[in-house]
């Protein structure tokens, strides 16, 4: 029992941010729903289920989503292990470059996908351009990365004797992969495939962009019936739905990713030359970069060209405020997006350690361990919840003491933290969940305390995992547009708000100022990761 | 030995965050700012298109005294749903960009105080009408046209359409693209400007329109940018829904202008401000709205919005006065109209379009 209240309290400062910044808003917004007029009134929600529409847009989210998921784990896979076990020449600046697209607002990847797929494009022959497999395409774009990061961690921190054992007991390849390899890595792959699916189910602009508006899924749907319609029960419903769907998604992820032995050696495989037999994995990888270069390349381009020639005078315009489309210069955006992202960093790491600990700490009582499945479920409903949704609630919701809070700076890192957060989660929990509590057991017997059992026996397993957490957090933070483009003040706008603005505005200026700032995003990003990175060289060595 | 370079590298890359950290924070947010009397600021809600120049603010900050805050969020849509949403304490003081398709959801929810605002000289051409119909303060208006690409039909010898009903011949077939009208404000306008133009039977223009190929894509940016052969993408499609105002945003540095508007395609958006019913600062709000109408702020609408000032009496910009051509009688449906009937027709747009 005391454990129990241990574990409670050391839960209770994550749960009441997420209490407070997300179950509040969209409560309330929810609420409205049920509620119309004052009254309780289901009967509006009721209907809105029996539409023939409302089947339409949960079937195409629900198959959209899995294909999308299924070629993002398909395509990451082979890149994961290449770029995380293989001595491959630039591999710290493939990785860092494989997460550009992740951090790209969606509307600028619309535009550039549509330039390669449209009528007019290159690859216009296809007759892609408004098709699900565009979708498809769009959604695995964005997602890739995180199968590579999340799931080349795991791969990087497993103990390779195991597989070298199988091997030298005369497995083949395929064997060893099959039979120790994968089953080692599932709960990393499980992890990542969830949040991806996440990602796709409740990914807005790909869809809004690339379908051509013949395509709907929950979330523009949720966006459509919210500002256009303001049918706030048939938008209650609809995120009802999101929000079932996505706790029964959630709880067959757990069962699915619990590890049938959990004990992960601190061992950590130093990267080995490539063999002849790496062959297909290093093609695979080089597949992948280019499907990832081909849009960002259309953006490069179109960034370089002013009037028929090429020119930097785009990037030149990033001092200014464009055909007076802005309030704020580019650059002075880019420094509130920096800004920003580092407080959502901290915040999100800070949570998500916490969280991680509390639900991967050994459970003695069946209810001590649904409290942990529970709480684990709990933190990562951020990411099946619309930023409509979020944004209005946080509207109705903060606005009186003591959380009046809509006006306040905090609101920005604070939500895309909270969009961080199971990404940070998820990335730290395999890991953690694969250390052997017997060590915590030995280091307490020794007469460590809980501080220092914690350093020496979780520290060096995690830290790595810990650093690929920071970069998508930070990735995730700059790219982040839906709630952003919120709650952002006008003067404190961040760079995608700042593109999604040029590029609605008129001028052949505008449009390559919002080219030219989307470059800038992505190699910000890039520099970002490849220092992330290489802050791990030191200690390479040693471990 | 390991474990604690390992840690150490830990604590680095922590110190340095919290380094960095300490900075955004101390130097990211000035709450001490927002303790100041409310009576001293002036809030104003409105969309993401909303820009004027710094000096034109700061302009209104030293002749009132007051402190100008600017909150901008969503489009014309978002912006008035919000304020619905938020009636009961609302997030400011003045709204500005509710416009003609919306200003009566608006009223009839309450959204807006009573005022009384003088207007300017051609100003009181675009008032609403109906009860309560001059809270609503016209700013600027602005028409949503056919656009087409001149160079492009001249190199190809085809005669360029004139009215909505050429869109439909067989000569401009796979020609058109139109933004959709639920996803953004000028496909909305642009299918109210069928429903003027067809009433009852607008659902069949829209059928015969697909089946000629045109293409819906979900905004102006798609629509413009990426498939309009004049965009910033140089796509193949030379028909596109825009604005009048467009075509002096494609002057060909020779003095004449690649596009044109069609004049006789047009439906008039006009965009609206009021004081928000329980501002905490009325008396500002009102001096914001009249400060919306005097010469210096009509006279940059055009460069910083890209719309045209409701006064007669401020001069155009020099590229606007000559391409910049105003229809002079766009397609109009009244607003209560539209209040009643804007989501059964999007609806009802939704299933033709997307048959």
């Amino acid at each position: 029992m005391r454990r129990v209240l241990a574990l409670l309290g050391l839960a209770l400062g994550p749960v009441l941010v997420l209490g407070v910044f997300f179950v509040l808003p969209v409560a309330g917004m929810v609420a409205r729903g049920f509620w119309p007029g004052g009254g309780f009134d289901p009967g509006g929600v009721l209907e809105v289920l029996t539409r023939p529409r409302t089947g339409r847009v949960v079937w195409f989210t629900v198959w959209s989503s899995a294909v999308a998921t299924v070629v993002s784990v398909l395509l990451g896979l082979p890149a994961a292990y290449a770029l995380h076990r293989l001595d491959l020449p630039l591999r710290r600046v493939v990785r860092a470059a494989l997460l550009v697209p992740f951090v790209l607002p969606t509307v600028v990847v619309g535009v550039a996908f549509r330039q390669l797929l449209g009528e007019a494009g290159p690859l216009g022959g296809l007759g892609l351009d408004g098709t699900p497999v565009a979708i498809v395409a769009g959604l695995a774009f964005f997602n890739v990365a995180v199968v590579v990061r999340s799931v080349g961690a795991a791969w990087e921190s497993l103990d390779p004797r195991p597989a070298e054992a199988a091997a030298a007991l005369g497995a083949s390849p395929a064997q060893v992969l099959r039979t120790v390899t994968l089953p080692a890595l599932r709960p990393a792959v499980v992890s990542a495939a969830s949040v991806v699916f996440l990602f796709c189910a409740t990914s807005f602009g790909v869809v809004l962009t690339l379908g051509g508006l013949r395509y709907s899924s929950v979330e523009t749907e949720i966006y459509l019936l919210t500002t256009n319609l303001l049918d706030l029960p048939a938008a209650a419903a609809l995120s009802v739905v999101q929000l079932v769907a996505i706790t029964a998604l959630l709880a067959l992820a757990a069962r699915l990713r619990t590890v049938p032995d959990p004990t992960v050696a601190r061992r950590t495989a130093r990267p080995r030359a490539v063999r002849r037999s790496d062959w297909p994995q290093v093609a695979a990888t080089l597949v992948l970069l280019l499907l990832v270069a081909a849009p960002i390349g259309t953006l490069v381009l179109g960034s370089l060209r002013v009037d028929d020639a090429w020119s930097l005078g785009n990037y030149r315009a990033l001092q200014s405020t464009g055909d007076g489309a802005l309030l704020v210069p580019v650059t002075e955006a880019l420094v509130t997006s920096l800004r920003t992202a580092v407080d959502a960093t901290w915040m999100s790491l800070l949570l998500g350690l916490v969280v991680a600990v509390v639900v991967t700490r050994r459970s003695r009582t069946p209810a001590e361990r649904r409290v942990r499945s529970v709480l684990d479920g709990f933190f990562m409903l951020p990411l099946g919840v619309s930023a409509v949704t979020l944004g209005f609630g946080f509207l109705i919701t903060l606005d009186r003491p003591p959380l009046d809070l809509r006006d306040s700076g905090l609101l920005v890192p604070v939500a895309q933290a909270l969009v961080a957060l199971p990404l940070v989660v998820r990335t730290i929990v395999p890991v953690l969940a694969g250390v052997d509590d017997r060590q915590r057991q030995a280091a307490a017997s020794l007469g460590a305390g809980p501080l220092r059992t914690l350093a020496t026996v979780d520290l060096p397993v995690v830290w790595r995992p810990l650093l690929a957490a920071a970069g998508f957090a930070f990735a995730a933070s700059l790219g982040e547009f839906g709630a952003t483009s919120f709650l952002a003040r006008d003067d404190r706008a961040t760079v995608p708000v700042v593109i999604f603005r040029l590029i609605g505005s008129p001028g052949a200026m505008n449009y390559g100022m919002a080219l030219a700032a989307s470059v800038v995003l992505a190699a910000t990003t890039a520099v970002v990761m490849l220092a992330v990175e290489r802050l791990r060289v030191p200690s390479l060595g040693v471990l | 030995m390991r474990s604690v370079r390992a840690l150490a590298s830990v604590l680095l890359v922590g110190a340095i965050g919290t380094a960095t950290t300490s900075c955004s924070l101390a130097g990211g947010d000035d709450e001490g700012d927002r303790e100041r009397a409310a009576a001293d600021e002036v809030v104003l809600v409105t969309h993401e298109s909303f820009t004027l120049p710094d000096e034109v603010l700061a302009a209104f900050e030293e002749e009132s005294g007051y402190r100008l805050e600017v909150r901008s969020a969503g489009d014309a849509g978002a912006l008035t749903n919000r304020l619905v949403l938020t009636k009961d304490d609302p997030v400011g003081d003045v709204a500005f960009g509710i416009d003609n398709t919306f200003a009566s959801r608006a009223l009839d929810e309450g959204v807006v105080a009573d005022t009384d605002v003088e207007r300017p000289a051609g100003a009181g051409a675009y008032d609403l009408e109906g009860e309560g119909g001059d809270d609503l303060v016209p700013v600027d208006t602005g028409n949503v046209c056919v656009n087409v690409d001149d160079t492009w039909f001249r190199r190809e010898g085809v005669e360029p359409p004139r009215s909505l009903e050429d869109l439909t011949e067989p000569a401009y077939r796979d020609l058109l693209v139109v933004p959709g009208a639920t996803t953004s404000s000028p496909g909305l306008a642009f299918l109210l400007a069928t429903v003027a133009e067809y009433g009852d039977e607008w659902p069949g223009y829209w059928e015969r329109l697909v089946a000629n190929g045109a293409k819906l894509v979900d905004g102006w940016s798609d629509a413009y940018q990426v498939d309009f052969t004049q965009g910033g993408g140089k796509g193949d499609r030379p028909v596109v829904v825009s604005y009048d105002s467009s075509p002096a945003f494609t002057v060909d540095g020779e003095g004449g202008t690649t596009t044109s508007a069609l004049l006789d395609t047009c439906f008039r958006q006009v965009e609206y401000a009021g004081v928000l019913e329980g501002a905490a600062n009325p008396e500002g709000g009102e001096e914001l709205l009249e400060f919306l109408l005097t010469p210096e702020v009509q006279a940059a609408l055009p460069d910083s919005m890209y719309v045209f000032p409701v006064r007669d009496d401020v001069d155009l910009p020099a590229d606007w006065a000559r391409f910049a051509q105003q229809p002079d009688a766009p397609y109009a449906v009244d607003p209560a109209e539209i209040a009643e009937n804007r989501d059964t027709w999007l609806r009802e747009w939704t299933d033709v379009t997307t048959r």
